[in-house]
């Protein structure tokens, strides 16, 4: 049981962090709280990859004449970084179309609350 | 060497465009469709080559900046991928001809933007398609995604609300997605397709591979909108204008049933996916209960596109069902229903479109006879394909059921046999009654209230609209016809090992 805590406080503190928000996404009422959930949810993702790819005692992977390519154990993997780089984008565009979203049916029902909104609709 | 390149011209010449059209755009809105047809035209017309050639020499790969797998992103045109993406851009070139009216009405002085957000959603699907890289995958998911939120959006007063439901339980798709391929790239050390796929096998009994497995496979199928991962579907499809709807409903979940294909059958392997565990057993019993409940829920509508898209739900589930069966059978089945539900979907969808812009509304309670001798031509189409979705034989509809239903019986697996035939009868169910109406019933005396704006007199829709529609109908009959042509290739394009 402990071997599942100790050493892994980071997936801990994502897994709090996707619950938070899947939370926000699925259960909240409030269509810009879903929106925050998503956020959340977004960058809890963000932070399992980059805090998976995290290497102790090794630097950034630019090639320098000290260091031979051979020794691979000293060089940061910047694949995961590079991804989370456009995963970072993606999540801004995402906000940004539910941001666009928001302001047409605010603009069109004048609430943001999810139950007063199917009221509305009807 | 323009073959070469052709996986990598597919998914760009629709990002210039998507570039140019607003570019363009600014100096006269007039310019928007003119592009925008000249390059579906062009993808087309590559994919066509592309696909002769393909089937002649054998698969082409395409390496970003020359930078060989599994270090580059590579781009892999086989014979699956070429005969989908032709399919896709095929249907998309028909829906933008029948956009030539439908988005002057629908979307008005827009267009420009309109436009541009689909040459991203064709971007994006074509992208799908071709891609061998897992990240990339997602690149393309999010960009067709994101254009699609937006495109549903334009539509009527409650359609920006649906796409916000869209948004938010596609993002949750999406990002379980990247998270699955996270737990794959840590494990393997690698997001390349072809290069996975030899190294999974040494790591599959790892509960990670498991964990990611499962990630992709629910990510997936809330895109693709498998039974219990529906609830975005009925409402966007219903609110969004005709072209909308038109381009998503037939290719946007199809693309996804693509993705779920290629990553279950190409990348996982058939034997982690079907014998050592029961992801398969498990998508082929979710598939039935969305076939039977999309079914039912069609029967219970009464406006055609909402009917049209529960029916997506259940057609959907014959693919998904199709890849749980795990054989050849199955395989020929899930791929011959995602191309013929494509023309039949599309077909469909552009005649409720052409209803709801001669009448003003689609509801069924309103056909009869006058709908047959005002718009013969349509009706004429949307019969074919109605009688295509309930399976009749020299249409294609009913070869896919038919090859399910060989696959089911080849599993020895009865339920799902019984699940085809009940879905082929509930369908002709929902079909039937509007076909009833149409061509028996007869006009009621007293013409109820009618949309003044709406021109009740010109008699059949416009041409740009009607040929596409025909075209489909007619593409449903000839691929009926030569139905065997098309297994033929489907076997070479079979996984190792199925």
């Amino acid at each position: 049981m402990f071997e599942l805590i100790i050493g892994h406080y980071d997936y801990l503190f994502i897994v709090v962090l996707i619950t938070i928000g899947l939370y926000g996404m699925i259960i909240k009422k409030n269509l810009v709280k879903k929106v925050i959930g998503m956020s959340i949810f977004q960058s809890a993702i963000i932070l399992f990859y980059i805090s998976s790819a995290v290497k102790y005692n090794s630097t950034v992977p630019i090639l320098v004449d000290e260091l031979s390519t051979s020794e691979v154990i000293t060089y940061i993997n910047p694949l995961p970084h590079a991804l989370m780089l456009t995963a970072i984008v993606v999540g801004v565009a995402t906000v940004g179309v539910a941001f666009a979203l928001l302001v047409l049916i605010y603009k069109r029902y004048h609430t943001f609350d999810e139950n007063e909104l199917i009221e509305r609709m009807k | 060497m323009i073959e070469k390149n052709i996986p990598a011209i597919l998914p760009l010449i629709f990002l210039a465009a998507a570039l140019f059209i607003p570019l363009l755009g600014v100096w006269k809105k007039a310019v928007a469709y003119p592009i925008a047809i000249i390059t579906v035209l062009v993808a087309a017309s590559v994919s066509v080559y592309g696909f002769i050639y393909v089937l002649l020499n054998g698969t082409i790969r395409y390496f970003f900046g020359g930078w060989a797998p599994p270090i580059g992103i590579e781009y892999v045109y086989d014979p699956l991928a070429s005969f989908v993406a032709l399919v896709i851009n095929f249907i998309a070139l028909l829906v933008l001809t029948h956009g030539y009216h439908a988005v002057n009405i629908d979307v008005k002085d827009r267009q420009v933007a309109y436009y541009s957000v689909v040459m991203l959603l064709l971007a994006g699907f074509n992208g799908m398609i071709i891609t061998g890289d897992l990240f990339n995958l997602y690149v393309f998911i999010e960009i067709s995604s994101l254009s699609g939120y937006a495109l549903i959006a334009v539509g009527e007063k409650r359609a920006p609300f649906a796409a916000f439901r869209y948004l938010i339980i596609g993002t949750i798709g999406a990002s379980f997605y990247l998270l699955g391929i996270g737990f794959l790239y840590f494990m393997s050390g690698t997001l390349n397709m072809n290069d996975l796929s030899s190294i999974l096998p040494f790591i599959k009994d790892s509960p990670t591979i498991l964990v990611s497995l499962i990630l992709i496979v629910i990510g997936i199928a809330i895109k693709m909108a498998i039974f219990p991962m529906h609830g975005w579907l009925p409402d966007s499809y219903t609110y969004a204008p005709t072209t909308s709807s038109s381009l998503i409903a037939p290719i946007g979940t199809k693309v996804g049933a693509y993705a779920l294909l290629r990553l279950m059958l190409f990348v996982f392997g058939i034997d982690y996916f079907s014998k050592d565990l029961q992801v398969a057993e498990l998508l082929a019993i979710f598939s039935c209960g969305g076939i039977i409940y999309g079914s039912i829920m069609a029967i219970a509508q009464k406006e055609i596109k909402r009917m049209l898209a529960y029916s997506s739900i259940a057609q959907i589930g014959y693919i998904g069902l199709g890849i749980g069966l795990a054989n050849p059978l199955g395989f020929i089945g899930a791929l011959l229903h995602l191309i013929n539900h494509a023309f039949m979907k599309a077909c469909l969808f552009l005649v409720a479109g052409n209803l709801r812009l001669k009448t003003g509304n689609s509801d069924i309670s309103q056909m009869d006879d006058s709908f047959r001798k005002k718009y013969p031509w349509t009706m004429a189409a949307f019969t074919i394909a109605a009688l295509s979705m309930v399976g009749i034989p020299p249409l294609a509809g009913f070869f896919s059921k038919w090859y399910l239903a060989l696959g089911t019986i080849e599993n020895n697996a009865w339920l799902y046999l019984a699940v085809i035939l009940i879905s082929s009868l509930l369908n002709a169910v929902y079909f039937f009654r509007i076909l009833e109406k149409v061509y028996m019933k007869s006009p009621e005396k007293e013409k109820s209230s009618v949309n003044d704006q709406v021109d009740f007199n010109s008699e059949e829709v416009k041409p740009s609209m009607l040929m596409p529609v025909i075209a489909l109908a007619v593409g449903l009959v000839v691929l009926g016809i030569f139905n065997v042509l098309l297994v033929d290739q489907i076997y070479k394009m079979m996984p190792a090992g199925l």
